[in-house]
């Protein structure tokens, strides 16, 4: 499999994986934008405002009807953010003709529906409908506020917000609440104009068609993209150490049976010039998987918790480790947590950790390959890095990483704060109704 | 082996059964890199009563669970789970109302991964010391699934639809029905419930299917066992034993579930057209293209979390529909008004049409995942159908079913409304 990457438009790239592996294409359009607390809201609000409506097909049940129409195709809003890159677009599946009958096509009826959504929203006097922006505004509150009822995401996203709280990293994928309140059809309308001129669009498609059919089909259907200058200052700033000597302690009350410690740490130095197979391995054998260290200590041997792991971002420069405790054994998952963190910086780990570590982490890779949904995550994850390579052949370079390698990245994580999500004590949960 | 070919969705088959009663199917994929395998014993939460040798063993909620974490230990201190990870594959368990499934995926080694999988999940190795190792882990899993209101709302609903059911408790069980756990009734469930009879194996992916055939013969026991009849309790009416509950949780904004029962089909094809009028019905009426969903989603009473499934377990079938909303009781109101528009004009013919094409799609879609096809195929095996065979009976599925398996199991009197509320400032 080798991706090929073109200009449709000015700023505008078709990366195209060609693969008969699957009954179903993906692909998925994504406007590029920097994270910010000021605009997060409302870029985060865009796409799924335009998916209520369009001038074609004004509204939820007109688009809907014409994607069942295309053998139940789904065109879904999608907001990511990865670093501190904002993308928000929309992720199609469609039905490959060769298993329809009579082989219909809905290719290209489905990139058209595509484009309409995108560019051709329902408007009135040439501003996006106020009911549609005040109806997903508080649809996209609800979903904020709602945050709070999976605990174990939700501490790994408070535990960001505290230790980034100075950076636009905090502002989150969606933006935040009071952000969000106070989105308007008028400045949503005029904002969504501005990134259709500025944004570098990065399309990501992976299925039968050939790349000459599928640009042709994507001129088309973009053709009438209005383009300005476009916005390439796009980028990530990585904080490399703590924020004070030591790491600040947050801690959360909140009517709960189970405790959250979430330790959050910077990279630090090692992403200077990162090496994501490095850093890959590193995660491995600190806290991904069965054979990893926190699992094997924290849950196995101390019996401390039903999970405990540990998870990378390799963009912002951060490493998360995670555990659900009981609430009064904070202090011994926290001792054991920094005492695995230190055997791994004075060099104590063994080959068959080593070695599963990074066994894992190429066969993960590997069978990314055998997902729409992953491969797609995968490379516009690397396009942001500037990187070409796919999966498999960073699953080689991680079968390369030596220990030392690992040491280093160990010896350069820096703790910054200690997040610690506990029992209230009089059974009271006050802390949604402060969101 | 049996080679069933599934042309118009690009799919092969090899099905066989093992003398000593082990059903078995692959599906070869070529050209892909990772092959999955799924290994399920016909045997979760709900098998709680059953007789062993002549004698009635009644066990504690949660040992299906505790089984299945306990399985992975081997003889001499070896963890199966460690095996497999640390020769590339991506192994794990799961426990659910009615199977227990050990599964795992891989790029390289799968014949030797196979082997292992074979062989941990049939070499019980438990001693009081181990089993009571695992309870801290288990109780905190336990009390994480307590802190979660979405499964807790999930068993308030199947509280209210069945009196006696062992669907109405956890399948993890609770910290204090764990306590009586011990090696020994580990023993006995897994030698009721763990012969090869009573359990399934699936394969995915760039594999040969006499192989994996080879492999099973060679790591499984020979002899046959007979396998006990799981007693779920007395029958149950097809009403709930309360229709309407409103509690006060500690979540962000009103939680719903809507359940009805319905008399499951009985096993083989019928089963399977069973699920599919069940799915296509629910999705012409409620899906995301149905004037009641975009209607109320308009109005804010229902969000994208808003979902709906017809669940087909042991012997039981219940539908269910919920998510969040600002007004749950309006939402219920609204469903009432749906099934009585339904009584006077049926489906419409114009929006059957467009479900049955979208059904097929989703059909297509569910086919990429391993994960999926080999569960689908196990559930199959279990209840004596083919999965692959659902895009091809779909095509035979009329307006008329999907009326009449609606307009049975809406009844009003068969609901049961389940709503968390947040506290009130």
């Amino acid at each position: 499999m080798e991706l090929s990457r073109v200009e449709l438009l000015p700023g505008v790239w078709l990366n195209h994986l060609r693969s008969d592996k699957f009954k179903t294409a993906c692909l998925s359009v994504n406007l590029l934008t920097q994270l910010t607390r000021e605009t997060a809201s409302m870029n985060a609000l865009i796409p799924f405002v335009l998916r209520r409506g369009c001038t074609r097909y004004g509204d939820m049940e007109a688009i809907s009807a014409r994607l069942d129409e295309l053998y139940g195709t789904a065109i879904e809003p999608v907001v990511r953010r990865i670093g501190e890159i904002q993308c928000l677009g929309f992720y199609a599946s469609i039905p490959e003709s060769a298993f329809l009958p009579g082989k219909e096509d809905v290719l290209r009826p489905a990139c058209e529906l595509l484009g309409e959504l995108l560019l051709n929203p329902a408007t009135r006097g040439g501003l996006l409908l106020p009911q549609y922006v005040d109806s997903e505004r508080e649809k996209m509150l609800d979903a904020l506020r709602a945050r709070v009822n999976e605990k174990r995401s939700y501490s790994v996203m408070r535990c960001i917000e505290e230790m980034c709280c100075f950076e636009d990293f905090s502002a989150g994928r969606l933006g935040g609440i009071d952000e969000m309140k106070n989105v308007r059809y008028q400045k949503l309308s005029k904002h969504y104009r501005s990134l259709l001129q500025s944004c570098p669009i990065e399309i990501f498609y992976c299925g039968r068609a050939d790349r000459k059919r599928l640009a042709a089909l994507l001129r088309d259907t973009l053709s009438t993209l209005p383009r300005g200058e476009i916005d390439y200052e796009l980028g990530t700033e990585i904080r490399m150490n703590a924020l004070e000597d030591q790491p600040r302690e947050v801690t959360e009350p909140m009517d709960v049976s189970q405790g959250k410690l979430v330790i959050g740490f910077r990279l630090g130095e090692c992403m200077d010039d990162p090496d994501l197979a490095a850093l890959t391995v590193f995660n491995g054998v600190f806290g991904s998987g069965s054979t990893s260290k926190l699992f094997a200590n924290v849950r196995e041997k101390l019996q401390l918790c039903y999970y405990a792991g540990s998870m990378i971002d390799t963009h912002k420069g951060l490493l998360l480790a995670a555990a659900g405790i009981d609430c009064d054994k904070k202090d011994a998952a926290q001792a054991e947590i920094f005492r695995q963190l230190e055997a791994m910086r004075r060099g104590e780990i063994s080959d068959e950790e080593l070695q599963a570590a990074k066994a894992g982490a190429a066969a993960d890779l590997r069978m990314a390959e055998d997902s729409q949904g992953e491969l797609e995550g995968f490379y516009l994850s690397q396009i942001l890095r500037g990187l070409d390579y796919g999966p498999a052949e960073l699953a080689e370079l991680c079968e390369d990483v030596t220990k030392d390698d690992v040491v280093a990245v160990a010896q350069s994580v820096d703790c910054d704060l200690i997040y610690f999500l506990t029992e209230d004590g009089e059974g009271e949960a006050d802390a949604q109704e402060e969101l | 082996m049996r080679r069933r070919s599934f042309e118009h969705i690009g799919e092969v088959l090899y099905e066989e059964t093992l003398p000593n009663g082990l059903r078995l199917c692959v599906v070869p994929k070529k050209g892909f890199r990772s092959s999955y395998a799924l290994f399920a014993a016909d045997y979760g939460g709900a098998h709680r009563r059953f007789t062993l040798d002549g004698r009635l063993i009644d066990t504690p909620a949660g040992v299906a669970h505790y089984l299945e974490h306990k399985m992975f230990d081997l003889p001499g201190g070896d963890n199966a789970l460690d095996i497999l990870t640390a020769n590339g594959a991506d192994p794990n368990a799961s426990t659910g109302a009615d199977m227990t499934s050990y599964f795992f995926q891989c790029t390289e080694h799968f014949e030797e991964n196979l082997r292992m999988l074979l062989h941990f999940v049939s070499t019980p190795y438990f001693t009081d010391e181990t089993v009571e190792k695992e309870r801290g882990i288990i109780t905190q899993e336990i009390l994480m699934g307590e802190d979660d209101p979405g499964l807790g709302l999930y068993y308030r609903l199947l509280g209210m639809l069945y009196a006696s059911h062992p669907l109405r408790e956890r399948v993890a069980g609770t910290e204090e029905s764990i306590r009586a756990i011990t090696a020994e009734t580990l023993y006995a469930c897994h030698r009721a419930f763990y012969a090869p009879g009573n359990m399934v194996l699936c394969v995915e992916g760039d594999v040969d299917p006499e192989r994996i055939l080879a492999i099973a013969r060679e790591a499984l026991p020979q002899e046959t066992q007979p396998v006990p009849e799981a007693d779920f309790g007395p029958a149950e009416s097809l009403l709930p034993v309360e229709s309407y509950s409103r509690e006060t949780m500690p979540v962000s904004a009103p939680q719903f579930l809507l359940g009805a029962k319905f008399a499951p089909a009985a096993k083989g094809e019928e089963a399977l057209r069973r699920r599919l009028t069940a799915s296509l019905a629910l999705r012409t009426l409620f899906g995301r293209s149905s004037p009641f969903y975009t209607r109320l989603y308009a109005k804010g009473l229902l969000n994208l979390d808003f979902d709906y499934e017809a669940d087909f377990i042991t012997n039981a079938a219940m539908l269910i529909l919920g998510g969040e909303s600002r007004d749950p009781d309006a939402v219920l109101a609204e469903v009432k008004k749906e099934i009585e528009a339904l009584e006077k004009n049926g489906l419409d013919e114009e929006r059957f049409r467009r479900a049955k094409r979208a059904s097929l799609g989703a059909r297509l879609r569910g086919l990429e995942d391993f994960e999926s096809v080999c569960f689908a195929l196990a559930s199959g095996l279990i209840e004596g159908y083919c999965a692959l065979e659902g895009p091809e009976l779909l095509e035979r599925i009329d307006k008329a079913d999907c009326e009449r398996f609606l307009l049975d199991v809406l009844r009003p009197e068969r609901l049961a409304f389940a709503i968390y509320e947040p506290k009130k400032d």
